[in-house]
């Protein structure tokens, strides 16, 4: 199998796509000859030309409705939203439109419409560059929310998400572009709202999410050396959410850590705390921990990002903590 | 009619006589149903947030008699007269307003959402300005696809207030998209006077294009011949590939923002007085020279109509709640072999 780079994961995501489509078009801010903030989209518009490969102007609220209008006349609009804290521009039209199309109309209309943002910490960017914001679209009825954290993944789900009829509000994390991943030789479709079992355990499960799956697959290898065994669930669409999945796990491991970048307070830990309690109340034999950022706007100052931003040592506090209790 | 900008543009037709009064008829049919409405909802039969268009007939009956059938809306929360006269029947707007399966979005809008896709009514938005931005990438798809089709917006003078509206147009013109951005100025954003939001006169709005280096249509909206002229113009232009047109189309709202609204921040002189001389149907009337027989044969057959709508609707089929989950996302896949 080839391994490719998340970024170059995506990308070819993309292009595959739009090879064998012309419904598919890209908008964005610098997508186009400079192929994107990130890199993702370089080459794309010497391959495809400045039709379906088109730089916007700096109107998130503009663009995300322009994807809107196009998906509902039967085009498969791909948005890149240079940075997530940017979705906040077009919250009006992901909320308001995209979403409750579909159900105003009667189910008279779909709205096929990917949005790919970015964002994460750990490059002192500030509190505006660098927002997980993925659990405010989570309770948004009519939108479906994505969340890779591998290239073969990555590459799968954004095909998905493409060829969804719905829209999809599809996460990538900053600092998992330039990881490295085998991914399969023809790009393969990953369903929506499956989860992954990144790593099998049978003492605790860590149900993670973006750069989260990687920091708590580390500390999985830590925790063996304790003799814990740690099994790391990545549900990789959360919503909907492949709660059966996870559930199971639970039940098999009787303890649960959920881990992610994003705040703690309101974040999608505590949705998925919410149904573990639920589906594995019995089987539980600690409190569900939630590892997440603190609840702080990001400072710049690299020795408080960091403080304020969860990692693999994090994840292996909370994975101690409910062992401990039993 | 009148352009901001110089032009070359003739009118290429005028309405026949036929035709004008058709637009009589629907324009009549409009007023009636608003009536009904209105009275339905004081009766306690109507649920939700009503917005009636008394005095705005002919800027719907104007603009849509201008369209093709395939060319796309996106309508307010002002919507009865749009949704009307693109063609949508009276029975499946007023089982809209009761919540009912024959509703034209089957019970899921209401009043602020009315939808039909295949009239090229891609929905009513009670967001101020939420409608504009759908209607560039509409437009966008015609263009790509290479289809010969218009997209209209339509919205009010506190919409272009919005950064939605500017957002919009700036990126409709940049990309010279089969747009039409249909102001329907009616001099009030909810109570708020033109004088309060608008830092421009309020028959000055157009200038807004110019900052866009957009083409602005002039229309008088109480005169139906006049929006029908700037609307066929308007439309020609944004299908011709010359790029989205401003049509601004100067109106009366002879009512107040919502049914039941008191206006306790109107002058009830001007009011009446813009009933008397900016009735658009009695100045059609004049202008078409009806007399009271022939009107009153005219006014019985659409109260009629809009009597058995009424019936219609209170007789319609109920949604089961569990309904509710029916549409919330589509289901299956896009891909070419799915």
């Amino acid at each position: 199998m080839p391994e490719l780079t998340y970024r170059e994961a995506v990308r070819d995501g993309l292009a595959e796509v739009m090879r064998g489509d012309d419904r598919v078009f890209l908008m964005g801010e610098d997508i186009a000859e400079m192929g994107g903030s990130m890199g993702v989209t370089q080459g794309l518009l010497d391959e495809f030309g400045a039709e379906r490969v088109r730089n916007t102007p700096i109107s998130e609220m503009a663009i995300v409705g322009a994807g809107i209008g196009a998906a509902m006349q039967g085009m498969l609009p791909v948005i890149e939203i240079m940075y997530e804290d940017f979705l906040t521009l077009s919250m009006e039209q992901l909320v308001n439109q995209a979403a409750k199309h579909r159900t105003m109309s009667g189910g008279q209309l779909q709205v096929p419409l990917t949005i790919r943002t970015q964002g994460g910490a750990g490059w002192s960017p500030g509190a505006q560059h660098a927002q997980q914001l993925e659990s405010w679209f989570v309770h948004v009825p009519g939108l479906k929310v994505v969340f890779a954290s591998t290239p073969e993944d990555v590459r799968g789900l954004l095909w998905s998400s493409i060829y969804d009829p719905n829209p999809v509000v599809f996460f990538e994390h900053r600092t998992l572009y330039p990881i490295k991943g085998e991914v399969p030789d023809e790009l393969q479709p990953i369903p929506l709202g499956r989860a992954r079992v990144q790593r099998e355990g049978s003492d605790v499960t860590v149900v993670a999410t973006g750069r989260l799956v990687h920091e708590a697959l580390r500390a999985a290898e830590e925790a063996e050396q304790d003799g814990i065994s740690v099994e790391v669930v990545d549900p990789r669409t959360l919503s909907p959410l492949d709660a059966e999945a996870i559930v199971e796990s639970v039940k098999k491991t009787t303890r649960c850590v959920t881990a992610h970048e994003a705040v703690v307070q309101g974040g999608f830990g505590a949705e998925l705390a919410a149904v573990v309690q639920h589906g594995a109340f019995d089987y539980l034999d600690a409190p569900i921990e939630r590892v997440g950022a603190r609840f702080a706007p990001l400072p710049f100052a690299p020795v408080m990002e960091d403080w304020c931003i969860p990692d693999a040592a994090d994840v292996l506090e909370a994975v101690r903590r409910t062992v401990a209790r039993a | 009619m009148a352009r901001v900008e110089d032009s070359a543009g003739v009118r290429s037709d005028k309405l026949s006589e036929e035709r004008l009064r058709d637009l009589f008829r629907e324009m009549l049919l409009i007023r009636r149903f608003e009536e009904k409405v209105e009275e339905r909802f004081r009766a306690g039969e109507l649920p939700g947030f009503l917005h009636v268009a008394l005095g705005e007939e002919a800027v719907a009956a104007g603009v849509c008699a201008a369209l093709q059938p395939d060319d796309v809306i996106a309508s307010t929360h002002r919507a009865h007269h749009h949704t009307i006269a693109k063609g949508t029947h009276v029975n499946a707007v007023m089982a809209e307003l009761y919540g009912k399966v024959e509703g034209c979005s089957g019970g899921y809008g209401g009043s602020m959402h009315l939808y039909d896709v295949e009239k090229g009514n891609l929905g009513a938005n009670a967001v101020v300005g939420g409608g504009l931005a759908g209607i560039v990438g509409a437009a966008l798809a015609f263009k790509l696809k290479g289809e010969q089709r218009v997209a209209v917006a339509f919205f009010g003078d506190g919409a272009t207030n919005s950064g939605a509206f500017h957002e919009s147009m700036n990126l409709a013109q940049l990309w010279r998209v089969p747009a039409v951005f249909v102001l329907e100025n009616n001099g009030w954003a909810e109570s708020t006077p033109a004088s309060q939001h608008l830092p421009l006169p309020v028959d000055e709005l157009a200038k807004r294009a110019v900052a866009y280096g957009m083409t602005a249509i002039e229309a008088d909206g109480q005169d139906v011949e006049d929006v029908y002229a700037g609307a066929r113009e308007a439309r020609e232009h944004a299908a011709s590939g010359k790029g989205p047109v401003l049509l601004h189309v100067r109106t009366y709202r002879l009512t107040g923002h919502y049914v039941g609204d008191p206006q306790v921040y109107r002058d009830k002189q001007e009011l009446r007085e813009l009933w008397e001389t900016q009735d658009p149907i009695e100045k059609l009337r004049e202008r078409l020279g009806i007399a009271q027989e022939q009107f009153d044969a005219i006014d019985a057959e659409v109260t009629a109509e809009v009597d058995a709508s009424v019936e219609l609707a209170q007789n319609g089929t109920d949604r089961k709640p569990e309904d509710a989950l029916n549409w919330v996302y589509a289901e299956g896949s896009l891909a070419p072999d799915a």
